[in-house]
Formats: structure tokens, C-alpha cells, sequence
């Protein structure tokens, strides 16, 4: 592969509320097993990048311990391999990353020490599979500046927190917004770039001298009319989690078979960090219905249209229903808890009551609303 | 010059023959555990967590299985710079090659891998025994004794004591007489195959021993050192143990890992058994799936019920099918509205709709009633069972059969179908 990665996931989300306080969006647990940045790094080595910096900034503790090693992902290797890149102060610069495309300047040696004639740019916030081959293909045949990979969302969604996008017919993007408030565009950005790295350097210098900082407003939709910028519509799955909605929402598709049989049985695989865990285990009295249910869990109620992350204790006579509950989390007995999310690490009370009225409900141990009876 | 304190060599070139088609293309060591493992994951993982990093591993009966799972130890923390897992295949010598003969004729053709790691101590293990035990304070009781030998060894009960080689100790757990499978025997400690030898007594040992042909432990090198007068203590050990020689012990040991409280626990915090996971995502339950007392893998879709039954990884079962009392391995699909009674169904097994397997008499088996016993039905990896056959109980199978292969559509109990075959 001609191309080196770079995956931004250096930041917050407001829209993500308290699963926000304790790790980047990028290491949010995704379909049991994985966490968010998993499809970006998967796809990068699917794709034979050899060479990946992860750039990384808030709260990054969860996202640095799952990158702890980078054999999971095959890329602990001579040539190349993964590099994790936080802020740090250096003779000549004192800031944090002020936006992404601060983020790449202040890292912009990466760049420049690199041989490889093109970038992948990726957020590490997406759910799909893709091949950035194929993206590269149509990049060169367009003899494109920059290649924004695109998705046209189903008409309900809200696109208002999307870049939006139009192109015309050969492709090339003609409008650009950025989280429009009103936009006829059904097709957004998924934040998945290639540009030539000589290409990137230039633009990312220039942009530091004008004291500019974001990738997308100062470098995609300031130079839109004057570099070649297409758009490479993708039409496999792909959703990205910036709303407590969307985390819910894209957890919940993997409950649908051609969705799981997409991502965890065509070729080629998602990887991730291996944990060692045993075995779900099924006691007398586990009643289980449309669940995903992973390794290291125990089981003694009923789990219905749920998610149970690694290593979940589900005690005697509990009930769960249409939630999602995180890594390592004890709920002891006769706990009901309905539309909910459940924060990792947590011990749920027993003969507690946890019901999302109003929408998903997020779960913390040290949040005992709702707590009724004893 | 590299120096380990001490190295381990595991023996896990065995066919475990009375694994019957279990074993037909994979060595022991080698075969599933407790749904996710593999036998050898045990000592492998009992190996790193005492903090033993240098492991060779003897292999010699059907090792591609093995050696694929094992890699470069990476599951197990045992890729090293210095030391790590080293995979010993039998090898061909300017004079006098031969195939490892005996456990200790095994070790003896490696005394250069052991050489070049200069321990004080080698642990020799077989790989395959289901238990957790820490080598290192076997170690420093093998030290504190002084000890030239030391044997791990566990109280059985008296009347079984007659299947295993027994020790009798002193008070100061010294070990003054050795029996083999006695039919009065004088203690109930049963060796476990498990021995810390004194490197130099172990190299001097091998190399007296050297002419004796199918050189063993048990029957040859610690008789040897006996005599000489050599200082052997027994180290007694009381956790759970399990030897899965046997169909009915390897069936018996899982199942004893879905009680509610199992007494070999795979869910303790420290301790853990590493293997390699080919198989990450979690696994989906559908709507009209039933489960209780079981364990399931990673990567499982489950349609249909599964009662006191331990699944392996990326395992399907169909909708309307009832597993009960059964093993089955990674990557086998079972079809809709089957019945599947005590069996043990090995890798990569596709078993189509509406089949009965373990069902009828307990008739003896007539391809070996001493291995295909117990009431089980077992079918080999990458076997293939057609729709609409009923399979008895004791019956072994093995191949890609064809409804032809059934009589009116049934395999009585105590029947076989082996077929050879390629792939």
C-alpha cells in the first residue's frame, strides 16, 4: 500500500454525555467485543497500510491501554507499525491540539519523515469495513487533490450533525457544509480522507501560518473551489457514534443478522484487543432472547434485545431488556433494567429498578435514581 | 552467558489413542477444552503465570495442529528475546535417527535445547492434564528439600490407587518405594507426570540411559536415580487434577465446568489460561433459543436449546434442535430440529436437519467397547452427517458420510463408520 494512516481521535462529545467522562469517543465499546477505533485500525491493516498514527488527546487513558500493543492489530513490525501521538510541549510549542488539523501540524514530522506518496486520514469514531485501496484507486482516476469517502444516509436520519455534501456529476463536491441547519443534501462525509502527503504538508503549513485549526472548515470547505476535492460514495454499512442515540443505535444493528454476518463472518475480520476471558456461562434460570452475549459474562436471569459486553454477572431473576450493559459490570438480583445503558465497571444494586422513559437512560453506579423497594 | 534458573519441557507428542477419532488427525495435547481451549493451553498458561518463560514443547504425533496453535507463544506471553516456547519435532541426526521412543528418549534427543538455556533446574510436564498449579512453589520446596528429583503427587482414592504409579513417602515426604500400577498398593499418592529434576542430575541420568530402548519417566529414569541413591521428595498436591485420557474422563471434565460454582473455575480474577482466539466477536442467542447450565464460545449463533452442554467457538445450532449433555467444538454447524444426546462432536462437524444422535440401547461398541464406551457418541472433525439418520449410543464416526452409509436411515448403537479419505 502507498499510503500512510493517520487516525484522529483525539476528541470529545458533549452529544455523548456521561459515557464521555471516562474515555474518547475512539475506545467506546462497539458490539461486545470491540471499541470504536477497531474499524479504522482493522481496515488499515486490511488494507496493507503498514504505518499508522493514532492521534490522540482527551481522555485518552482507555484509548492508550487498549493500544497498549500493537500486535492485535498486526502491527508490530519493523517497516512501519502503529504510533500513538498526544500533545506535548516542545521548544517552540506550548498548546494542546487546538482542532485536527492543528493535531497534524504539530505531529506534521510523521509526515515529513515518511516516503509513501499518499494519506489516509480517518476518524476513529466510524463503524464499517472498507477497502482505502479502492478509495486510493478512484482518488488516482479522478486525479484528485483530496477524496472525501461519502455516504448517502437514509432520509430519516438527521443529517444536521454530518458535514454535508453535493457533487456533481463526475464527482467532485460542489457544496460543503459543515452540521447544517437546514440542507436539501441526504449525503454526508464520514470523515475518511486520502490526500497526496506532499499535498497535506503543504496545506497543513499554510494553515498553521494562518493560524487556522480545524480540517474540515479551513482546509476541505475553504479550499473547495480551488483544489480538486471528489467525493467516493460508499455504500456498505457505516455509522458513526457522536450521540448517545447513534451509540445506541449502531450497538443495536448488531443485532441484525445480515449487519453481524457483514462484520463478524465475511472476510475480512475486525480485530481487537484479546482479553482472555472464558466462556459465557449459563446457569439454571438464564433466559436469553436476541442477545449478543460476550466472553467472560455469567449469566442467572433473563437478557432480552441486549448487549452484554465482556465479563457482565447477571444475578438471579434480574431482568434486562433493550439495553446495552458495558465491560465488567455486576447486577445483582431481582434488578430490572429496561432502554438503558449501563456504564462499565459499575455494581448495580440488587432489587433495583432501571427504566429509560424517555429515551436511553445512562447507568453509573454512583447514580442510584430509581432505586426502589429495600 | 544466558542463564535461566529453570526451563520446562513439555512432553506432547502422544496420540492419546484412547481419544479414539477424537485423536485420528490431531495429537492430544492439541484437542478442544472447555469450549474455547485446548488441553495444552493448561500447562502452557500454568508455565508463564509461575513465571517460567523458557518452554520447550516435544511434539511428534500429528503436530500441525499444534504447532499452528503455539506459533511463537504469542497467546501465552511466551514470545521472548531470550528463552519463549520453542517447538522440538523429532530431527534427523548424521547417525542413529529415530523418532522420540519414550518420554524420556524424548527429553534425552533435546539435551543441546536444554544445554544452551544453562538452568539449575528443568521441569518436565505432559501436555495432557486439566489442572492449575504453580511451578514455583513446587520449586522451592524441590530447593528447600534439597532435592535431586521431586515428584508432583496426588492423593486418590484407595481402591483406584491400583490404575496409577503410586509413592510411598516417610514423614518428611521423601519417597523410599515406587510402585506401578500395584495391585496391593502401599500409599494412595498417585504420581501426576509432573517432575523437577537437578539439571545435572536429569543430563547424567539420560545420558546412562541413553541405550535403553523406549527410555520412560516413570519406568526407567526415576527407577535409576532411585537406586543411585539419588535424594526424590514427593511435592503433594490437593487442587483439582484431571487426566482426560479417556473418552468418559475428557467428556466427565467438561461437563464438571458447568456446575454453579465448578470446582476447576475458569472465571477467577488471577490465574488466567491463555489460548489463541481466532474467533473475537460475542455470541448471538436468538429469540427462540432456550440455554441453562452451559458454557458457550465466542462467535456462536444459537437457535435452538442447549442444556448442561459446553460449546466451542463460532458454534451454530439450528433453530427447533436440542443439545443436551454434549461437547461440541469450534466451527461445527448443527441444522435445524435435531436431537443431540451425550456426544461429543469434534471440529468443523456439519451435521444437517433432523438428525438424532445418542439415542438407543447401551450396546457395546463393536469397533473397541474399551474406548467407545460410556453411552457417548462420537464423531471425528470435519465429519459430515446427512439429514434424517439416527445415530446410536457408543458409536464412533469419522469422515464424510452419505445417507447410504445408514441402513434404513440408522447407525445402531455400538456401530462405526470410519472412512479414510483425504481431506
Amino acid at each position: 500500500m502507498r499510503a500512510i494512516g493517520i487516525i484522529l481521535a483525539g476528541g470529545n462529545n458533549k452529544k455523548m454525555k456521561e459515557l464521555s467522562y471516562k474515555r474518547a469517543v475512539a475506545a467506546m465499546p462497539i458490539a461486545g467485543s470491540y471499541r470504536a477505533i477497531d474499524f479504522a485500525l482493522s481496515n488499515m491493516t486490511n488494507s496493507h497500510v503498514q504505518k499508522v498514527a493514532v492521534l490522540t488527546q482527551y481522555n485518552a487513558k482507555s484509548l492508550n491501554e487498549h493500544l497498549s500493543s500493537s500486535k492485535w492489530w498486526d502491527f508490530g513490525r519493523k517497516q512501519g507499525g502503529l504510533f500513538v501521538f498526544t500533545p506535548s510541549i516542545t521548544a517552540d510549542n506550548g498548546y494542546w491540539y487546538r482542532g485536527t488539523a492543528d493535531s497534524i501540524w504539530q505531529n506534521i514530522s510523521f509526515l515529513k519523515q515518511s516516503h509513501e506518496p499518499y494519506v489516509i486520514i480517518a476518524a476513529g469514531d466510524g463503524v464499517y469495513k472498507i477497502d482505502y485501496n479502492k478509495v486510493l484507486e478512484y482518488h488516482i482516476e479522478k486525479k484528485a487533490d483530496i477524496t472525501v469517502v461519502c455516504k448517502d444516509m437514509p432520509e430519516d436520519t438527521d443529517v444536521s450533525r454530518f458535514g454535508t455534501v453535493k457533487m456533481n456529476e463526475d464527482g467532485r463536491i460542489v457544496y460543503f457544509e459543515e452540521k447544517p441547519v437546514s440542507t436539501e443534501s441526504r449525503t454526508v462525509s464520514t470523515g475518511i480522507y486520502i490526500i497526496r502527503r506532499r499535498q497535506l504538508i503543504e496545506l497543513i503549513e499554510k494553515c498553521a501560518e494562518e493560524e487556522r485549526y480545524d480540517f474540515v472548515n479551513d482546509i476541505l470547505i475553504r479550499y473547495k473551489n480551488i483544489k480538486r476535492i471528489y467525493g467516493y460514495k460508499m455504500d456498505s454499512y457505516w455509522s458513526n457514534i457522536s450521540t448517545v442515540e447513534s451509540y445506541y443505535n449502531t450497538n443495536m444493528d448488531f443485532l441484525k443478522p445480515d449487519i453481524r454476518n457483514y462484520f463478524f463472518k465475511q472476510y475480512p475480520d475486525i480485530y481487537s484487543k484479546v482479553d482472555d476471558l472464558p466462556p459465557a456461562k449459563y446457569n439454571l434460570g438464564a433466559n436469553i432472547k436476541n442477545s449478543l452475549i460476550s466472553s467472560g459474562c455469567i449469566i442467572n436471569g433473563t437478557v432480552e434485545n441486549s448487549i452484554l459486553f465482556k465479563k457482565a454477572y447477571i444475578g438471579n431473576n434480574c431482568v434486562i431488556k433493550n439495553s446495552i450493559i458495558l465491560n465488567n459490570v455486576y447486577i445483582g438480583d431481582n434488578t430490572v433494567i429496561e432502554n438503558c445503558i449501563v456504564e462499565s465497571r459499575g455494581t448495580i444494586r440488587a432489587n433495583s429498578t432501571h427504566i429509560g422513559e424517555n429515551g436511553i437512560k445512562i447507568v453509573t453506579d454512583y447514580n442510584d435514581n430509581g432505586r426502589v423497594g429495600m | 552467558m544466558i542463564k535461566k534458573e529453570m526451563i520446562a519441557m513439555l512432553l506432547a507428542g502422544g496420540q492419546g489413542s484412547r481419544l479414539g477419532v477424537l485423536t485420528q488427525k490431531v495429537a492430544k495435547p492439541a484437542v478442544s477444552f472447555g469450549g474455547k481451549y485446548r488441553i495444552i493451553d493448561f500447562p502452557l498458561s500454568n508455565c508463564i503465570n509461575s513465571g517460567i518463560d523458557t518452554v520447550g514443547v516435544l511434539t511428534q504425533y500429528q503436530p500441525l495442529r499444534l504447532n499452528s496453535h503455539i506459533g511463537i507463544g504469542i497467546p501465552w506471553d511466551l514470545d521472548r528475546n531470550i528463552g519463549g516456547v520453542t517447538v522440538l519435532p523429532p530431527y534427523e541426526k548424521s547417525g542413529n535417527s529415530e523418532w522420540y521412543s519414550g518420554t524420556a528418549n524424548a527429553i534425552y534427543q533435546n539435551l543441546e535445547f536444554m544445554e544452551q538455556y544453562n538452568p539449575e533446574y528443568v521441569l518436565i510436564l505432559s501436555g495432557d492434564h486439566i489442572y492449575k498449579m504453580d511451578y514455583e512453589v513446587m520449586l522451592d520446596y524441590h530447593k528447600s528439600n534439597n532435592a535431586d528429583v521431586t515428584i508432583a503427587a496426588m492423593p486418590v482414592p484407595i481402591e483406584e490407587a491400583s490404575r496409577f504409579g503410586i509413592v510411598v513417602t516417610d514423614e518428611n515426604n521423601q519417597i523410599n518405594d515406587f510402585q506401578e500400577k500395584p495391585e496391593h498398593p502401599k500409599s494412595n499418592l498417585a504420581s501426576m507426570g509432573i517432575y523437577i529434576f537437578k539439571w545435572s542430575v536429569l543430563k547424567e541420568a539420560l545420558i546412562t540411559l541413553k541405550n535403553q530402548s523406549n527410555c520412560d519417566f516413570g519406568k526407567h529414569v526415576i527407577p535409576y536415580c532411585f537406586e543411585k541413591g539419588d535424594r526424590i521428595f514427593a511435592y503433594e498436591y490437593n487442587s483439582y487434577w484431571k487426566d482426560v485420557g479417556t473418552l468418559n474422563s475428557y467428556w466427565e471434565a467438561n461437563m464438571e465446568l458447568i456446575d454453579i460454582i465448578p470446582i476447576f473455575n475458569l472465571y477467577e480474577e488471577y490465574w488466567r489460561i491463555y489460548t489463541k482466539s481466532d474467533t473475537l466477536p460475542p455470541q448471538y442467542i436468538a429469540d427462540t433459543a432456550k440455554i441453562d447450565k452451559s458454557i458457550i464460545s465466542e462467535g456462536c449463533e444459537i437457535y435452538g436449546e442447549v442444556y448442561d452442554s459446553v460449546i466451542g467457538a463460532g458454534v451454530t445450532v439450528g433453530k427447533g434442535t436440542v443439545v443436551r449433555n454434549s461437547i461440541v467444538m469450534k466451527g461445527t454447524v448443527i441444522g435445524e430440529d435435531c436431537r443431540v444426546n451425550k456426544s461429543i462432536i469434534a471440529e468443523n462437524v456439519t451435521i444437517e436437519k433432523n438428525c438424532e444422535i445418542g439415542v438407543g440401547e447401551d450396546v457395546p461398541s463393536k469397533l473397541d467397547p474399551r474406548i467407545y464406551a460410556f453411552g457417548l457418541a462420537t464423531i471425528g472433525e470435519n465429519s459430515y452427517i446427512p439429514s434424517n439418520v439416527k445415530i446410536g449410543k457408543n458409536t464412533a464416526i469419522s469422515g464424510k458420510t452419505e445417507n447410504a452409509d445408514y441402513p434404513d436411515g440408522v447407525l445402531a448403537s455400538g456401530e462405526y463408520i470410519i472412512k479414510a479419505g483425504d481431506m
